[in-house]
């Protein structure tokens, strides 16, 4: 079958590769391009473990064709912070506890990452809701909530 | 997932030809939430995918007070549900898309794709059935313009022929003095699909109501207007009665099914529900 040239930026760095078209961004990352902290849980969309930003809005990168990502901007969980200074939902998952195993924690600080930048004053209520797409087998979701509203508040005070 | 050949057309013509030259070999990909699916566990296994992402006219909004709402098959949830007009005016059809999936998920979900899909489930089709969407299908030089209430055939079946594409769905000006709800009945609050959906719609006059429409999903092999429930509603005033009698009313037109979700009993007994609650928040929504 026929590859397909593609150039996405990752992280702001520019990826030009040659893809499968059956291969998923999520397949890409991890394999092709090695960043590895973006996981894959149930590869069906339902778990958000694969969570990353893309132009701007979060998507599951199982669901998606790397072929489609060509031209736009994809940030994954390597991408949001500097090597001394971690983003402030990260540190918040790391104050707080918020994560048991820690495969599902990209996804979540990625999902609630996207989810503070649009709105930071975002109510408790609506949050939990908006974060149903990321799922915890070890169900530790208490700590999560916390970690994520701490955040909200670091990032208004910073704002 | 089996290897298959991709095209990404620039013009609908270039998309139309390619389907039309790859017949049922092709599958036509728009958000991909639902035909990924299908690749990976092989219940579909295209030789030829065609990506409908670059093909221009087919995505976005508009509105105007004359011709209505138009709303692009390649829309996504996301920005339908964000839409202010369709929050204000459509206001089931901003519900039922807020139902699909999570946030990741309606990102990637189009409009076309939840109703292409032809699910009796799909969660924008109850909304789109009572706010009158016409479905624009467009193939080789021919255009035509479907009900949505005459498109779905059956489970996974729609009256879409190959080399068709729909291409986006246009519904009524609204006025001022209508209003919708669709409210889906779930065991999670969010990635679960519709035990029942149902929306309503409604327009009033001097504190009657003089238009109800009510679409029921997941009851039927495939979404359905509750036209006898629609027609106890309009011309009275919504008392306790009248929802009583409409709420059976619906739950007697539905047909659903007994499944791992919950038995046909119980669905129509939510049918009844759901029916009455919408009725009551859509009339109260067109009176502010």
């Amino acid at each position: 079958m026929r590859k397909h040239p593609i150039s996405f930026t990752i992280n702001g760095d520019l990826q030009e590769l040659f893809v499968e078209p059956r291969k998923t961004l999520l397949a890409v990352i991890r394999d092709t391009i090695g960043l590895t902290g973006t996981k894959e849980g149930c590869s069906t969309g339902d778990c958000g473990a694969c969570t990353v930003i893309v132009d701007g809005e979060p998507v599951t990168s199982c669901m998606l064709l790397a072929v489609s990502a060509n031209g736009k901007e994809v940030t994954t969980i390597e991408g949001i912070s500097s090597p001394d200074q971690l983003h402030p939902v990260q540190q918040a998952f790391l104050e707080t506890g918020g994560y048991q195993c820690g495969f599902c924690t990209p996804g979540f600080i990625m999902a609630a990452k996207a989810l503070l930048d649009d709105n930071l004053d975002i109510p408790e209520d609506e949050m939990r809701h908006a974060l149903g797409g990321n799922i915890c087998r070890c169900t530790g979701y208490t700590k999560i909530v916390e970690a994520v509203l701490s955040a909200a508040e670091t990032m208004r005070a910073n704002a | 997932m089996r290897n298959f050949e991709y095209f990404e057309p620039k013009t609908f013509a270039e998309a139309s030809a390619l389907l039309t030259r790859y017949g049922g070999e092709a599958e036509l990909l728009g958000g991909g939430t639902d035909l990924i699916i299908g690749m990976k566990d092989r219940t579909l296994t295209p030789g030829y995918v065609i990506s409908l992402e670059h093909v221009p006219g087919i995505e976005g909004i508009t509105y105007d007070d004359c011709d209505g709402l138009w709303v692009g098959a390649m829309t996504k949830m996301r920005a339908i549900e964000r839409s202010s007009i369709v929050r204000e005016r459509y206001t089931a059809l901003a519900e039922g898309a807020e139902e699909v999936g999570s946030i990741q998920i309606r990102n990637l979900a189009t409009l076309g794709g939840n109703i292409a899909h032809g699910s009796p489930a799909a969660d924008t089709a109850a909304a789109l059935l009572v706010l009158d969407a016409q479905v624009k299908i467009a193939g080789g030089e021919v255009e035509r313009s479907v009900p949505i209430a005459d498109f779905y055939l059956g489970p996974g079946q729609t009256v879409l022929r190959t080399g068709e594409i729909l291409t986006g769905f246009s519904m009524p000006a609204r006025s001022a003095n209508s209003g919708s709800q669709y409210l889906k009945h779930k065991i999670r609050q969010v990635m679960d699909l519709a035990f029942v959906g149902v929306a309503t719609s409604v327009s009033l006059s001097n504190g009657t109501v003089t238009d109800t429409k009510i679409g029921l999903a997941a009851v039927a092999p495939k979404p359905i207007r509750a036209t006898d429930a629609e027609a106890i509603i309009t011309g009275s005033s919504l008392s306790g009665e009248v929802l009583r009698q409409a709420a059976g009313a619906a739950a007697g037109q539905s047909s659903p099914i007994s499944d791992l979700r919950c038995t046909a009993e119980h669905r129509r007994e939510i049918v009844a529900a759901l029916t009455k609650e919408t009725a009551t928040t859509a009339v109260a929504r067109a009176q502010v």
